[in-house]
């Protein structure tokens, strides 16, 4: 199919982004990598009046190393990601996941800040952000807030950002150096959405964990994050005890939802052998 | 109501200078109005890969990129690619391994795969796999694809050529 007829503009600032997006109102779409938009554009999912291209933008590119935070730019791509020496060097759970994402083609022009945006709770970007305890660095009319990752995904595809407002970057405190990591995620076919995935980090010493986090995707209508089972992990020594009481908790504690062809039941069932596998591995 | 940008471009070598509704996505540009029927249209969203083409030098899904989008871009497309020989040692391999079939997805397969070689030169086959996944291939070849695409790594590590087909008269 193709697109309904929509106006096209490709501001240079910040400021005239934002500027067009308040003028567009509903009828405007911002568009950085487009590889969701277009194909709901092609089937006509969406029918926007104008497209608002910010890839001019330079506000909202580049990764660097602020202070003791990782910044990573909104139009930032998943290849940057991928190929990254800060990425692997500051956040290696981001360089483990990209691969993960889609195929190289559309990895090369899909980015950072529209995964977020979007908020799909089957995408990996939403999980690794909650999981590495990003914040979101927001631009509006009022000017600038921050909204930390865990208030940022509401609900199903909807985030805290308003429609007046754009993600310019996220800062994610740099991996300190026992960070242990561990990303998988179960799909029909490599590159596919996740039936159900985990992003999961820890400090580690010897066999004990601690600031854990494991952020299950493609489960619920966010990403979500397994705090009983965090707790429960938290400051123990790891054996297989301990991960088999973690995998009930975790089972328990996330409220599945079913997707067109997984039941809620196959979702806690794969929850739990995400888990698994992931204390295993962090473990090893 | 008309829309219509104007864009210039530069497409396997050549400045293109066009006005298009921004509607217009690049793989229906490059086919409909430059005539280049190469890079193929087949599901419109993404999943298939039959659209590859390189834009600034990196392959990108031609249904999910407008042609404004393209504007001031280098757009290299499997027509570019064969005549300057980028493609020759995996266009030799393919034809080798009898890896085109039907030849919808090929031109596709081909950029994706000069990108592999390009990037990833020491991909085990796994790697190919996992990489070439994001091309539907109908005709399911893929072993034939996936071995022709290996042959070409094997190759290049060794600093060999693949051995050209040639046909008996």
């Amino acid at each position: 199919m193709k697109a309904a007829a929509f106006d096209y503009v490709k501001p240079k600032a910040l400021s005239d982004a934002l500027s067009l997006l308040k003028q567009g109102g509903d009828d405007a779409r911002l568009i950085a990598g487009g590889q969701t938009l277009l194909a709901t554009l092609n089937m006509r999912l969406s029918e926007p009046s104008v497209l608002i291209d910010i890839t001019d933008v330079q506000e909202l590119k580049g990764i660097s190393v602020i202070g003791d935070q990782l910044r990573i730019g909104a139009l930032v791509t998943h290849t940057e990601i991928e190929d990254s020496e800060l990425v692997a060097k500051h956040a290696p759970l981001l360089r483990a996941a990209a691969p993960h994402i889609a195929h190289r083609a559309i990895r090369n022009l899909g980015t950072w800040g529209g995964s977020l945006a979007y908020g799909d709770p089957a995408a990996e970007w939403p999980a690794c952000s909650l999981a590495l305890r990003a914040t979101m660095v927001i631009h509006g009319p009022a000017g600038e807030r921050k909204v930390t990752a865990n208030d940022f995904f509401v609900d199903l595809y909807t985030t805290a950002l308003e429609p007046d407002e754009i993600l310019v970057a996220t800062e994610i405190p740099l991996a300190p150096s026992n960070q242990v990591f561990y990303f998988h995620e179960l799909a029909r076919r490599h590159g596919d959405y996740a039936v159900a995935g985990l992003a999961a980090v820890a400090q580690k010493d010897g066999t004990t964990l601690s600031h854990c986090a494991f952020t299950f995707f493609s489960v619920s209508s966010t990403p979500v994050m397994a705090t009983a089972a965090q707790n429960l992990v938290n400051g123990k020594p790891l054996n297989s005890e301990l991960i088999a009481e973690a995998v009930d908790v975790a089972r328990d504690e996330i409220d599945a939802i079913a997707d067109i062809t997984n039941s809620a039941e196959a979702k806690k069932h794969l929850i739990g052998v995400l888990l698994e596998r992931g204390l295993k591995h962090l473990l090893a | 109501m008309s829309l219509k940008k104007k864009i210039s471009m530069t497409v396997n070598g050549t400045l293109v200078n066009a006005e298009v509704e921004p509607r217009r996505h690049l793989v229906d540009f490059l086919r409909e109005d430059l005539h280049l029927k190469g890079p193929h249209l087949g599901c419109e969203q993404g999943a298939c890969g039959a659209c590859t083409v390189k834009v600034d030098g990196q392959i990108i899904r031609g249904c999910l990129y407008l042609a404004v989008q393209a504007d001031g871009c280098v757009v290299e497309t499997v027509e570019g690619l064969t005549k300057s020989g980028v493609l020759a040692d995996l266009q030799e391999s393919f034809m080798r391994h009898n890896a085109m079939q039907c030849g919808f997805c090929s031109s596709g397969m081909l950029l994706a795969a000069a990108e592999l070689v390009e990037k990833q030169p020491k991909a085990s086959r796994e790697e190919v796999r996992e990489w070439i996944s994001g091309n539907y291939c109908r005709c399911t070849g893929y072993h034939s694809i996936v071995d022709a695409i290996v042959d070409v790594l094997n190759a290049r590590a060794k600093g060999q050529k693949i051995k050209p087909v040639t046909a008996h008269a």
